[in-house]
């Protein structure tokens, strides 16, 4: 199920005193990429690695890459089947809204291949 | 009034507590611990939704409240009584008989709750919080819910004061020009609201001078309409008179009642594993088209409350029929009344956005909470993840969480301690003994 993940990960966040709003921010990035990794791979890992200023979550999927990244970071460009546009997702903002969430975001990936990103988010003074 | 530590109204009864888990499975944040037999509520997490009370086999919790003895304190003794406290009696009583009793038992003057939501709209009251999607504050379980479990969702709840509020500051300022030694009490069929109250420097603590819950409300009014039964019955001539509200303010308390007082696109939510559920899944999303959202913790909304004697239904149906009797638009006279304290109505319109608990952290400072965090998976990795709580945190993750911050030692683990009592011991070295609930044990076994 979507989101599965992502509450999993705001469950740790509350506990390790991190601003809310920070929270909210890496949430909305985790569960974008959650449902990326639903609507359009064959299925994932993430990876977290909690650090004391900085927390880097890592999604990496096991294909099929994407075919054109610079369209895929587009706002309102999607290649969502019907099927996932039917239960409300596919709007093209998934990899765009990433993106504005997060500090630092690394993505690899290659038709044909997977796809890797890596979201990083530096927390302020506590 | 934010930093103020909660005050709560819940307590457990140890001769009676059987120690037999049922409130500590139920309660929505946690707060719950058995220890040495009994349990104990951590008085940091309990929001006072009465979730417990309502599970509790053996009656083990008990819910302070204030004496009717101490109305007597004061010259003038106002109740504000919730729509929903008539529909606790059956249609046999009226309305107006049940006002009767309640000048008998000692209030000088009686005010509806609901007549605030009333007050708000005819003072055109504006919500001064422009978020988009706008929370209601009305129910203070879910008020407290929100503080410890969704802190983000702060920011969205309203700061206009919620109806019962509006009413004591109208109730007070038109009896302080005859007056000035007034008792407001409200009467609460919930356990949040007894703990709001009594919340030193709260606003609500400020605005009342005491609370009646409605069980003895009910038992007492109970007994005086079936004593006076005949004297009531006959007396025809008298009619109680006190400032009323409109139809729909009237189902303010029920499911959907403020929702749909509201225009744009709003959703009610009743009962607290609803609500929670919800508040999750709106944790984590970016936007939603919702502008008005009301939480209530019991299910069907106040009827549903903890205090309540009768059938939430049966209450609900009541309330619904009795607001069909009642006018569409404010009686004049009212609207004299309210435009007169209008000027000192205004000036208290708002309240200031509650702030966080910070309870769920492991620890404020993040590096130890890190580190807590990995003492956490490390002992998950043995614990036998079947949440029996038997050990006394509700769920192995709890206990865990507890070992980590030194509040409870993986000794407590009773499938552990039958499996490999030799392992334990060198586990119980390793992550350390202490628990709070070790003065408690000791207390028994002398």
């Amino acid at each position: 199920m979507a989101g599965a993940a992502s509450s999993e990960i705001k469950r740790i966040l509350k506990q390790l005193n991190i601003p809310p709003l920070k929270i909210k921010q890496i949430i909305v990035a985790v569960f974008e990429a959650e449902v990326n990794v639903i609507a359009h791979s064959y299925g994932g890992k993430i990876v977290c690695d909690f650090e004391e200023n900085e927390i880097t979550v890592q999604v990496i999927d096991t294909g099929p890459g994407i075919d054109n990244l610079e369209l895929a970071m587009t706002e309102g460009w999607s290649t969502a089947t019907d099927e996932v546009r039917e239960m409300g997702y596919g709007a093209g903002m998934g990899l765009p809204n990433i993106r504005k969430s997060c500090d630092n975001l690394d993505i690899y990936t290659k038709a044909g291949d997977h796809t890797h990103i890596s979201m990083r988010f530096t927390l302020g003074e506590k | 009034m934010n930093d103020i530590p909660f005050h709560h109204s819940l307590h457990v009864l140890d001769d009676l507590c059987k120690g037999c888990t049922h409130c500590m499975k139920r309660c929505p944040t946690q707060a719950i611990r058995i220890f040495g037999g009994k349990a104990r509520i951590f008085s940091e997490r309990c929001i006072d939704c009465g979730q417990c009370m309502a599970v509790c086999p053996n009656h083990a919790i008990e819910i302070e409240q204030d004496t009717f003895e101490q109305l007597q304190a004061y010259t003038y003794r106002v109740a504000i009584i919730p729509a929903v406290f008539f529909a606790q009696f059956s249609d046999t009583f009226t309305e107006s008989q049940i006002c009767r009793a309640l000048y008998d038992l000692g209030f000088t003057h009686l005010y509806l709750a609901e007549t605030g939501v009333d007050i708000l709209n005819h003072l055109h009251v504006d919500e001064p919080n422009h978020t988009s999607m706008l929370i209601s504050n009305y129910c203070p379980a879910v008020q407290r819910l929100i503080q410890i479990r969704y802190p983000v969702l702060l920011e969205n709840m309203s700061r206009i004061r919620p109806p019962a509020q509006i009413t004591a500051l109208f109730a007070r300022s038109e009896l302080a020009e005859a007056c000035d030694s007034i008792g407001i009490y409200y009467l609460t069929p919930c356990a949040a609201k007894i703990a709001q109250i009594k919340t030193l420097g709260s606003e609500d603590n400020n605005l009342f001078q005491g609370v009646i819950n409605f069980d003895t409300a009910y038992n007492k009014i109970r007994t005086m309409l079936t004593k006076n039964k005949k004297s009531y019955e006959d007396d025809n001539t008298t009619t109680f008179f006190f400032p009323l509200c409109t139809a729909k303010a009237s189902q303010w308390s029920l499911v959907k009642g403020q929702s749909s007082n509201k225009t744009g696109r709003t959703l009610s939510v009743d009962e607290m594993h609803n609500v929670i559920e919800f508040l999750e899944q709106l944790e984590q999303e970016e936007e939603n088209n919702l502008d008005f959202l009301e939480l209530d913790a019991c299910a069907e909304g106040c009827p549903g409350g903890i205090l309540t004697v009768r059938n939430r239904f049966l209450a609900t149906e009541r309330l619904r029929h009795w607001s069909k009797s009642l006018p569409s638009q404010l009686p004049e006279y009212l609207i004299k009344r309210i435009d007169k304290q209008k000027d000192i109505l205004m000036e208290n319109l708002y309240l200031e956005t509650p702030q966080p608990k910070e309870i769920l952290k492991l620890d404020l400072d993040r590096a130890k909470a890190l580190h807590k965090l990995e003492k956490v998976q490390q002992i998950l990795s043995v614990l036998p993840l079947i949440d029996c709580g038997l050990c006394g945190p509700p769920t192995c993750k709890a206990l865990a969480e507890d070992i980590a911050k030194s509040e409870a030692s993986i000794r407590q683990c009773v499938v552990l301690k039958l499996k490999d009592p030799k392992e334990l011991n060198s586990l119980a070295k390793i992550w350390g003994e202490r628990t709070i609930g070790s003065t408690v044990q000791k207390d028994d076994q002398a």
